[in-house]
């Protein structure tokens, strides 16, 4: 049996594995009437159908209607939900990437401005920019700042770190020899920058835009939820919340629907991943830690 | 200790001007308080709300920890039994760094439900399953991490299975363990606090920031932000003090 | 014209502070055109050192270096030299027939005739057939030749070697040997060849310059006068025995206490 068969099967049994454990605890619960069976013990989570639902409840749930009486399913009201908050993630992500790339070139490019700038780029991860959300969109709201500005500058601010690292050390990561041979050719400066050092680097930016990806989806979100817009996913994770005791499947399907944007996003940049790098580059990258990433950026 | 000290004081020195650039800057161009308030008033709001904003920031900090605590421990028991069964690894890891590319954040909605608005365990459990898979997946990493060449030299004592995953590969996995843990333990508090978003009792960090921005009362709001971050530093230095102790053989420290 | 002309040079690392190293002193030496000669000695020598001043990769600190009668980096900025380290150094994201490629692409050669240089290039070292591989599916002897082939791409007239076959294994290293006195004769390159081995030093050199560490100064220049061209047979030579006797004893004389 073939690797990747045999870790897909796993991967699917891990799947089908956290499901049954869901409907069993839900039906020992039912049964011994929500507590460990023979004891008197209370179990931690209820499990009557508001605190959990049947997983067919949950998936049915995204294919009728949103709201009593309207026509668009529940499914196309958060895909749509979704869509305009990956709108905000990947304009952040492509604003941070392009800062971060930049910075990596200009810091491998001059050591004055490494020296210079790259305290200023480590303490910025020490600003929680999440737990400031609330703060700047109240600010930007004020400031006639379109919210969705906002919203991707949040995204942006987690997504340039990992890059900027990851980058920098993908540009340096050539051994000191192949620099020689470059520079035995008379190489310019850019000949040895896009012959040399980018093509050395993409193991190691591959890893951090998959960070990147879905810190800016977790920044987008967290940047609507204060946000007042009625548009995003943030938005109607809340919205839902509110309404859960009269519809419990409509938070956990708008859940599900938000944990696919970030796999999406990642996939994403997986593929793209694929397209570029041979397949033993691939096994390189994925040895290849997002470094001080994750550090700073998943929430 | 000396070159440490020399290796801080940049740092601390570009902290002092920002503070001082910061302060100026309010103070020059007359910025009104509810736009950008100066370093001096958050400070003086610190001490005329101290008692709000301490009750409020060791709720938060102890469901962090809490949440740090069962978190770590739930992931060190998956990733061993990743390291031990090679099923559990080729299922668990991918599922793992799948779940790890999803906003985890997004569960505080249903925590709320299960554990109840005001309670702590909410909190806790969101806390715990953000921490839970970066840490787990360093761990398996770093189990797996023993050379070749080692474990050869375990088989050749004939050492049993057992042997091998405390006497090789978890001495090997500590200093994956302690980079997850920096990363859980500055994860923890951002997620305690964000989690408070979602809604929580009043008297936690995330719903004091967010009631106190919506007022327009930015000082109290950024004095919540300043002492959150106090709280991070703390587990974070904590962790990097433990790890000090418990693996002085690491490179990683040896350089330091 | 003279290849390669050293007169009176130094070489300082660091020069002026705490960590000074002394790494050349007083080196004088010229190489005429279609040389091999060898540089050997003890580690710290600064063999290497020589080599990458030749190359201008690094400037010396006192003294003249002259290649083709041109400071080093006009040398270089001509194109003159051909690397090859110990390591293959290839790209891994190129497959072999783009390693080769490489310095004629950075010189703006055209597509279709980098492509036919390069695949001579590779029938001059026997890989042809490798030429849509990538680096990591040929062996370490395999992807020496192939920077050896790079090296030479571009016709440069001087080969830089640095300790080329270091990593290699005994029986690869002997036919590497065999291979570029050929590669040597079939392009009239000018070669300097740092190395550790005294037999790969005699078997392979028109001249051989010894050093002494530390800092590193030339003691002693042995001429090579085995008949060319060298073949197996020139290894079980008594000329070779007492060539061999005496690099190794000009080197015995310069390891100090």
């Amino acid at each position: 049996m073939s690797r990747t068969l045999r870790s897909t099967l796993s991967f699917v049994g891990i799947l089908l594995f956290l499901a049954v454990l869901w409907e069993g605890y839900k039906w020992m619960g039912q049964t011994t009437g929500g507590t460990w069976p023979l004891t008197d013990v209370n179990l931690p989570i209820r499990t009557n159908e508001r605190s959990m639902p049947h997983l067919w409840d949950i998936l049915a749930a995204l294919f009728r209607p949103a709201r009593r009486g309207g026509d668009s399913i529940l499914l196309i009201v958060l895909l749509e939900a979704a869509l305009f908050t990956f709108r905000s993630a990947f304009l952040g992500f492509l604003v941070g990437g392009a800062i971060g790339f930049s910075l990596g070139v200009l810091f491998i490019r001059s050591h004055i401005a490494e020296r210079g700038l790259m305290p200023y780029v480590v303490a910025s991860q020490t600003v929680p920019i999440l737990a400031i959300a609330p703060i700047l969109v109240v600010w930007a709201g004020r400031a006639n700042i379109p919210k969705w500005i906002v919203v991707g500058v949040i995204s942006a601010y987690l997504a340039f770190f990992p890059i900027a690292i990851n980058t920098l050390r993908g540009l340096r990561s050539p051994e000191a020899t192949a620099s020689e041979l470059m520079r035995s050719y008379a190489a310019s400066p850019n000949q040895v920058l896009w012959k040399l050092q980018v093509p050395a680097a993409l193991p190691y930016l591959f890893p951090a835009l998959k960070v990147a990806a879905t810190a800016s989806v977790i920044g987008a979100i967290v940047g609507e939820l204060p946000a007042s817009m009625p548009d995003g996913m943030g938005r109607a994770i809340l919205n839902f919340a509110a309404a859960f005791s009269a519809a419990p499947e409509k938070l956990f399907a708008s859940i599900l629907v938000a944990a696919l944007i970030g796999i999406v996003f990642v996939g994403l940049v997986a593929g793209v991943e694929r397209l570029v790098l041979p397949a033993s580059r691939r096994v390189q990258a994925d040895r290849i830690e997002a470094g001080s990433v994750l550090e700073n950026a998943t929430a | 200790m000396r070159s440490r000290l020399r290796g801080w004081l940049p740092a601390a020195g570009l902290f002092v001007v920002g503070l001082v650039v910061w302060e100026g800057f309010v103070r020059v161009f007359d910025i009104k308080g509810f736009i950008l308030p100066a370093p001096t008033a958050i400070v003086a709001t610190f001490f005329n709300e101290t008692s709000e904003l301490i009750s409020a920031g060791v709720g938060t900090f102890l469901s962090a920890l809490g949440g740090l605590v069962v978190g770590t421990m739930a992931a060190i028991v998956t990733a061993f039994a990743a390291a031990r069964w090679s099923f559990v690894r080729e299922g668990a890891l991918p599922f793992a760094i799948a779940a790890n590319s999803t906003p985890i954040i997004v569960l505080a909605p249903i925590a709320n439900s299960w554990f109840g608005i005001t309670s702590a365990a909410g909190s806790i459990f969101v806390v715990a399953v953000l921490v839970f898979f970066p840490v787990m997946i360093n761990l398996v990493r770093g189990l797996m991490s023993a050379t070749p060449s080692q474990i050869e030299l375990m088989n050749s004592y004939a050492a049993p299975r057992r042997t091998q995953l405390w006497k090789l590969q978890f001495p090997t996995a500590q200093p994956y363990l302690f980079s997850a843990l920096k990363i859980a333990a500055a994860l923890s508090l951002i997620g305690a606090i964000v989690k408070e978003f979602f809604g929580g009792s009043q008297d936690r960090l995330g719903q004091y920031i967010t009631t106190k921005a919506g007022l327009l009362q930015f000082e109290e709001a950024w004095a919540a932000i300043v002492l959150a971050s106090a709280f991070g530093i703390v587990l974070y230095a904590f962790v990097a003090w433990m790890e000090r102790r418990v693996i002085p053989w690491h490179v990683s420290i040896r350089q330091t | 014209m003279t290849a390669l002309r050293m007169s009176g040079v130094d070489k300082v690392f660091n020069e002026g502070s705490d960590g000074e190293v002394a790494a050349l002193r007083n080196i004088d030496l010229s190489v005429e055109p279609g040389e091999f000669v060898s540089l050997i000695g003890p580690s710290g020598c600064g063999k290497s050192t020589l080599l990458r001043l030749v190359g201008d990769l690094l400037p010396p600190s006192r003294g003249e270096v002259t290649v083709n009668g041109k400071p080093p980096q006009q040398a270089r900025i001509d194109r003159d030299y051909g690397m090859v380290f110990q390591s293959a150094t290839l790209l891994e994201w190129r497959k072999i027939l783009g390693n080769v490629a490489l310095p004629l692409e950075i010189m703006g050669v055209d597509e279709a005739e980098r492509t036919r240089r390069a695949r001579e290039m590779l029938e001059l070292v026997q890989l042809e057939q490798f030429a849509d591989h990538y680096p990591w599916q040929l062996s370490g002897g395999m992807q020496q030749r192939v920077s050896i082939a790079r090296a030479l791409s571009f016709s440069p007239a001087i080969l830089l070697m640095d300790e080329p076959f270091g990593a290699l294994d005994e029986m690869t290293r002997e036919r590497m040997q065999m291979e570029l006195l050929r590669i040597w004769a079939e392009t009239n390159t000018t070669i300097m060849f740092v190395t550790h081995s005294i037999p790969e030093a005699v078997f392979l050199s028109t001249r051989v310059v010894i050093m002494s560490p530390r800092p590193g100064e030339i003691t002693e220049i042995v001429d090579i006068d085995l008949s060319q061209p060298r073949v197996f047979e020139t290894r079980e030579d008594q000329r070779f025995f007492a060539l061999l006797t005496q690099v190794r004893e000009g080197l015995r004389a310069v390891e100090k206490p």
